[in-house]
């Protein structure tokens, strides 16, 4: 079974296709770069497979099941370009709310754990509010990872990270990736995701312009797959 | 072998080891209940942090009622036939301050993404946000009821449990329709608008009872086979609202 299948894939905002009939079969353990220029359809198409956008025609299936089930968004940890944290309450708090919310076993242990791995734990107690951009983005990370998800999906993941942030995120990805878990990411930048991918998807104008394995030639070039397959 | 067609072969070696125990379906109805609250514990902790809608809401509502106390003569009897009216209108427009923030505030960091990908329903977060809009709609009423009975020279003591009992009723009818809206309205440059606009009309019906019930009690009139009809549109209104608002919670949702 494919932990990801998506089959004819559309998606109207008006009458502007954002989505052209995409269909994608991703494989468990794979990790695919989803990439495409500003605007063309990367992010709707996550939101699509995350569950928090409906396709005008097709459909989204992750490990067999619907994505909208509760069941199925149990497996599927989601990063996008907000953080999804509140403002307002602490990092431990907001991190207990979102395992509460998985229906984890022991939100406060876990969440002081994930606190711990994302080199937070000092200011477990702060509001996010009082946090550096990057301080929040490694949390946000520490939400997606937070209940050990088989599919991960973000959206620009290395997009606004500081250094440390950016080496949180590789390991854990490296790490998700022994485990054997799908990861979906979209970015722009192209050197980092290429070494992590295992397969490759470019999208031009809401359609699937390619999708394969990653090879070597790739990332060496990482403007090879722009040149070869992207309309100038 | 190539690096890459080597990592692909990795990958779906791992393809076996990657598929774990499918997470056991369906919720139940203590699980339910424990993120009902989890999510109303979130919002009103948020909001006794920042405490704008709760401030706002009763700020409004002691100005207003202290404006009108000016327009009318506390000590006529005409009073009494509209004081109802007057304190569900105050009651209203201080709520929709209060039910404007209720998905407004989600949209912060893409918060409602986050509720959203989490397996918690809809109907979960729904009647979590609209528990915690409740709960600040009483102490908004509850601050303006004293309030009120000063300045209108109004009695309200000898009929209290009939009339909380009114304002428990009317206070989760405008709760259940100003949150659906409020979720509804969210992604709109003119939310402020057009809540009030959508949910006013179709808070009539319940209002109308709220209006009356509360008159007959602030001037003295029991609860009683007269207005028990009253009663009864309030209890229907509030259970065929709260049917339907949490059937197209998920569709309102998920654009």
């Amino acid at each position: 079974m494919n932990a990801l299948e998506i089959h004819g894939v559309w998606k109207y905002y008006g009458d502007f296709p954002a989505l052209r009939n995409i269909a994608l079969d991703v494989t468990p353990g794979s990790t695919v770069a989803l990439l495409g220029r500003n605007g063309a359809g990367k992010t709707t198409l996550l939101r699509i497979i995350a569950g928090l956008s409906r396709p005008s025609q097709g459909g989204v299936r992750i490990h067999g099941s619907d994505v909208r089930k509760d069941v199925t968004r149990r497996r599927i940890g989601v990063l996008g370009h907000g953080i999804s944290l509140y403002d307002e309450l602490s990092a431990t708090e907001n991190l207990t709310l979102y395992a509460r919310l998985y229906g984890l076993d022991e939100p406060g242990k876990t969440a002081n754990e994930w606190l711990e791995r994302t080199g937070l734990e000092r200011v477990r107690d702060g509001l996010v509010r009082e946090f550096s951009r990057g301080m929040r983005q490694r949390l946000a990370v520490a939400r997606a990872f937070l209940h050990d998800p088989d599919v991960l999906l973000f959206d620009e993941p290395f997009t606004a990270l500081d250094d440390r942030a950016i080496a949180v995120l590789q390991g854990l990805l490296a790490d998700a990736h022994q485990r054997g878990r799908t990861i979906v990411m979209s970015t722009h930048q192209l050197k980092e995701a290429l070494i992590l991918a295992t397969h490759v998807a470019l999208i031009r104008r809401g359609e699937i312009a390619y999708s394969g394995v990653r090879t070597q030639e790739m990332v060496d070039d990482t403007g090879w797959l722009y040149r070869n397959y992207e309309e100038n | 072998m190539p690096a890459s067609e080597q990592r692909a072969e990795h990958s779906a070696q791992q393809s076996t080891a990657a598929f774990r125990a499918e997470p056991a379906a369906g919720i139940t109805l203590t699980q339910f209940t424990q993120l009902i609250w989890t999510i109303a514990a979130k919002d009103l902790r948020s909001e006794l942090r920042t405490k704008e809608a709760i401030n706002a809401s009763v700020a409004f509502s002691i100005v207003i009622l202290v404006l009108f106390s000016f327009a009318f003569d506390p000590s006529s009897e005409q009073l009494q036939e509209f004081s109802g009216g007057l304190l569900w209108l105050v009651f209203s427009f201080a709520g929709a301050l209060v039910l404007n923030r209720s998905f407004a505030r989600e949209t912060q960091n893409d918060c409602l993404d986050g509720l959203l990908a989490s397996p918690a329903p809809a109907s979960a977060l729904f009647l979590g946000k609209s528990l915690a809009n409740f709960v600040l709609l009483i102490v908004v009423e509850f601050v303006s009821l004293p309030v009120f009975a000063l300045f209108y020279n109004l009695h309200w003591s000898g009929q209290f449990w009939p009339l909380v009992l009114v304002m428990l009723l009317g206070t989760w009818a405008l709760t259940m329709i100003g949150t659906v809206f409020s979720a509804l309205t969210v992604n709109l440059r003119l939310r402020e608008l057009m809540l009030p606009t959508l949910v006013y009309p179709l808070m009539i019906p319940a209002l109308m009872s709220a209006m009356t019930l509360t008159t007959d009690f602030l001037s003295g009139i029991p609860l009683g086979p007269d207005n028990m009809i009253w009663v009864r549109l309030l209890v229907a209104f509030d259970f065929i609202f709260t049917a339907v608002s949490i059937a197209v919670i998920d569709s309102v949702l998920v654009g």
